[in-house]
Parts: C-alpha cells; sequence; structure tokens
C-alpha cells in the first residue's frame, strides 16, 4: 500500500488548524495554550525566581528548567501513568535546549526560570506544541529574549515528504521518519532535532527547508497571539 | 574570541587541526573490543575508544508481550553512567545524561530495526523473549553515546539464546543460536565548536562542546535516529555538513563491527 492521500485530506505540506492564546494561566507570570489539530499545550512560566536547593544556583546566570508531561488522559491508548518516565524527562531536557538560544537568562543571576507543560489531549507533535507555547508563555512573562522559537514536526512517510504528522500517519506500516524541529525565527537556526525512524540524507536535507517554512507559519500564530493580549496595553484593560 | 579561556585555548589547538591528546578534528581514537566477556550475559563486549572504556551485556528473558505488539519481542535498553566512571557521577536512579543516551541507543536500535522483533515472538499474544542489554561506564573519557551504541550492538551479535526447558529459561547452558539480527546498527556523534566540527571527543572537547548532532545510521547508509545536543542552535549549512561527516565515520565504525558478524 502505498501513501497518497492524508487522513484529514490536507496538502502534503499543510499544517493543522492553529489556535495561540497568550496569559491563560492568571496565576501564572507568564502563561499560552497552543493547538495545533487535536494536539493541545498549556505553558505556564514562574519567575525568575530564587533557584532552591542553593548549591545549584549560579552567580553568573539564571537557568532555565523546563517539565513536559503528558497528562494522563492524553494519550489514544491506556492511562498514562503521572509521574514522569525516561520519555518525559528526555523531551523536557530538549524542551529546555530548544529555548535556551533566545532566553537572556543572564540577567536573573541566582535564579531560575520554571516552564510548566501540560498536554491535555495529543495526536502527534507533542513536543513541538509544549516548545511552542513555551516560547509564548515566556514573553508573555516578559522574560528578556532574543527572538521566539517556533517548532514542528516534519517527516517521510513511505515515499512522501509530510509536514506535521499526525497518530495514524506516524503509524503508517512501511518507511516512515517523524523529526521533530525547532527554530530561531531571526537566524533561521535550529535549536531542536530528533529522529524516530528511518531516513536517508538527501530527503533529510530538504526536510530542514521544509520545516523551516512551517515553522514561519507557526511563528505568524504567535506574533498574533502577543499581538492581541499586548496592543491592547495603555487602554487599561489589560492584566494586572 | 569567545568568553571562555579554556574555549580559546582549545580552540588554538584546532586552527591546526589538533587535539589534545595529538590526533586531528576528524580522527577517531584507537578503538578496540573484547567479546563474551561476561560469563553470566548471553552476550556482552568490552569496548575502549581511547580512555572511554564501557561494558555492554545482553540478558534474555520469556516475558508477555506488550498488548499492542502480541507478535514481537521486547528491547529494553538502558546505559548506566557508573559513578566508578567520573568524578561527575553519584550512586542514586539515572540522572538526565544517562536518560538521554540510553533513549538515544535504544531508538536507533528499535527503528532500525537491528533485531527481526517478529523472530522473537515464541507463541502470540502470550509468550515472547525480552532482550535486555545493560551498557555501564566503566571509564568516562568522553564520547559516551558512539561507545555505547558500539558495545551494544557487538553485544547483540554476541548473544546466544540460553536453554529453553518447559517454557522456563535454563540460564545454566546457552545453545548456539544467535540473535535474529536485521540490521547493523551504530552511531556517530558529530561535536561543534565555533566554526569546527569533530568527532570522539575526550572528556574536556565533551563538555566544551557547544552543539552535538548524533545520527545513527544502519548498514544500508540510512539514518535511523538522529539527536541534537548542546546549548548552541546549528544551522543548515552545518547539518549539512555533519551529515557528510557521520557518513565518512559511520563507514569506519561499521567496518569494523561488520568483522565480528561474518
Amino acid at each position: 500500500m502505498s501513501f497518497d492521500k492524508r487522513i484529514d485530506g490536507r496538502g502534503f505540506l499543510d499544517l493543522r488548524p492553529m489556535e495561540a492564546k497568550v496569559g491563560v494561566i492568571e496565576k501564572a507570570d507568564g502563561s499560552a495554550y497552543f493547538r495545533m489539530g487535536d494536539t493541545v499545550a498549556y505553558a505556564a512560566v514562574y519567575g525568575p525566581r530564587e533557584l532552591v536547593p542553593r548549591f545549584k544556583q549560579n552567580p553568573k546566570t539564571g537557568i532555565l528548567r523546563c517539565n513536559y508531561n503528558m497528562l494522563p488522559f492524553s494519550g489514544v491508548g491506556e492511562r498514562i501513568r503521572p509521574g514522569g518516565n525516561r520519555r518525559s524527562k528526555e523531551i523536557s531536557m530538549v524542551t529546555e535546549k530548544a529555548l535556551l538560544p533566545v532566553v537572556l537568562l543572564d540577567h536573573f543571576p541566582n535564579s531560575v526560570v520554571d516552564v510548566f507543560i501540560e498536554l491535555p489531549q495529543t495526536d502527534a507533535g507533542s513536543r513541538c506544541a509544549g516548545i511552542t507555547a513555551a516560547a509564548l508563555a515566556l514573553a508573555d512573562a516578559g522574560i528578556p529574549m532574543k527572538d521566539l522559537v517556533s517548532a514542528v514536526a516534519v517527516g517521510k512517510v513511505d515515499d512522501k515528504l509530510l509536514v506535521d504528522l499526525r497518530y495514524e500517519e506516524e503509524a503508517f506500516e512501511g518507511e516512515v521518519s517523524d523529526i521533530p524541529f525547532a527554530f530561531i525565527h531571526n537566524t533561521g537556526e535550529i535549536s531542536l532535532l530528533q529522529m524516530d525512524g528511518i531516513i536517508d540524507d538527501e530527503s533529510l536535507i530538504k526536510l530542514v527547508d521544509l520545516a523551516r517554512d512551517a515553522a514561519e507559519k507557526v511563528y505568524e500564530v504567535q506574533k498574533k497571539a502577543l499581538l492581541e493580549k499586548f496592543k491592547k496595553v495603555g487602554d487599561g484593560n489589560e492584566r494586572k | 574570541m569567545r568568553g571562555n579561556d579554556e574555549v580559546n585555548h582549545m580552540l588554538k589547538y584546532f586552527e591546526n587541526n589538533l587535539r589534545y591528546d595529538g590526533r586531528g578534528l576528524k580522527d577517531f581514537r584507537d578503538i578496540t573490543y573484547e567479546l563474551g566477556v561476561v560469563k553470566t550475559a548471553e552476550g556482552s563486549a568490552s569496548v575502549r575508544f581511547g580512555g572511554t572504556h564501557v561494558i555492554a551485556g545482553v540478558k534474555l528473558s520469556i516475558d508477555q508481550p506488550y498488548p499492542d505488539t502480541p507478535n514481537k519481542g521486547n528491547l529494553m535498553v538502558e546505559v548506566s553512567l557508573s559513578p566508578l566512571a567520573s568524578e561527575n557521577y553519584m550512586p542514586g536512579p539515572p540522572d538526565i545524561d544517562s536518560v538521554e543516551f540510553s533513549r538515544v541507543v535504544d531508538r536507533g536500535l528499535r527503528e532500525a530495526p537491528a533485531l527481526d522483533f517478529e523472530k522473537l515472538c515464541i507463541k502470540e499474544g502470550e509468550a515472547v523473549w525480552n532482550v535486555s542489554v545493560d551498557i555501564v561506564v566503566i571509564n568516562d573519557d568522553g564520547n559516551l553515546i558512539d561507545v555505547s551504541g558500539f558495545a551494544a550492538m557487538l553485544a547483540l551479535l554476541n548473544a546466544r539464546f540460553p536453554k529453553v526447558v518447559d517454557g522456563k529459561v535454563d540460564y545454566h547452558e546457552l545453545t548456539d543460536e544467535k540473535l535474529p539480527i536485521k540490521h547493523i546498527v551504530v552511531p556517530t556523534t558529530i561535536f561543534k565548536i565555533d566554526k569546527y566540527f569533530f568527532v570522539d571527543p575526550i572528556l574536556e572537547e565533551f563538555q566544551l562542546s557547544e552543539a552535538r548532532l548524533t545520527l545513527t545510521r544502519r548498514d544500508d547508509g540510512k539514518i535511523c535516529a538522529i539527536q541534537k545536543g548542546g546549548d548552541y542552535p546549528l544551522k543548515k549549512e552545518d547539518i549539512t555538513e555533519m551529515l557528510a561527516l557521520s557518513k565518512e565515520k559511520f563507514d569506519e565504525l561499521i567496518k569494523i563491527i561488520k568483522e565480528v558478524s561474518q
């Protein structure tokens, strides 16, 4: 069986419908909601605040600490046991590395900026949705940043190059690759790159460009969400 | 000039394609290995890349399959950073490096796949072989992903099924039957500091590296796992260059492994 049509009728290079909002969690210093099709991510930022335990403090710079968590009911299969696993630990770490290049942490010695990402519902691309939401939440919190980070997964299913895969596409019988990317908007640099599956060098190089174009579309949605909130500043209706 | 004196010092060497241990930027250290070093394991390998030393052991057991793969055997891969390997590790639950290295090695073996998982099924939905690969770092002088992945593959090639009596494993006796290997898989990690690309870092180079890209390839040259690491981002041109270099270095590693598999 060859792969020649996407289950939801999208074009191969089309993203699922996106939705972004910032300032969705009142208690947080910054927060965001980001939805990519049926994958939904919330991110909240707390800090900069004093880093405990104190022996981990760095007098030269603050640190970024991310926690990625799929909620117990967010997977297609059985309940996900809370408390984290090897996968969530790894994704938390790569999320941190994806955001680190744009966050100016040296403004906050001895401090930590905590980013908590929760996914209530997923249909693949959850780490990308989490990173995209986290970048928005950091911006919403007013943490000094050089740029935004936008993430999207691309891949090859059978002989087709695709953008923004869903679970069913990842599960195609035959050669499949799932390649999450995160891009720094202004420089086009890549701060997240991983892969599950099988790919040849030539396709991978092509996919870098396709991922960059797709990430720019994510960026536009992020920018719009931030403008929606902050263009209001000054009219007396802003938060806090 | 960069802010870090240690990096600047290292870059003075790198400018002349020289490393602290006298190698060129794109040279591996001496690679040596020994198979079947652990009598209590069903397969094992001791591998050294220069000063870095790891031991990989395979244990086999009969277990139930996962509900979503009733006709496939199970694989478990764990890289343990033993506190005896360097001053950086302590006893206790696995730290994030251990989790990352385990998952990267696991991903390559699983996705390729290194094993024909269907041949590890004994009775569909009831009993399958469980393949556990533990890689323990004995001395950490850098490049743990590549060394661990290399050792894991050798240990899998070295493994033999134990005898089975009435559905139970008799660990006292190994058969001559090897594991159903489908692909040979080996990771190569390309490191970057400033504008320089290099492979097989010693510990100092590993710690100072700004970005790394692990490209795991299988015997037909295709990539079966990717992991970017490090605090610095990469440009597209970097990735293109790292891909080309990884292919070259992969050819060197797989040549060594193929000697074993024949």
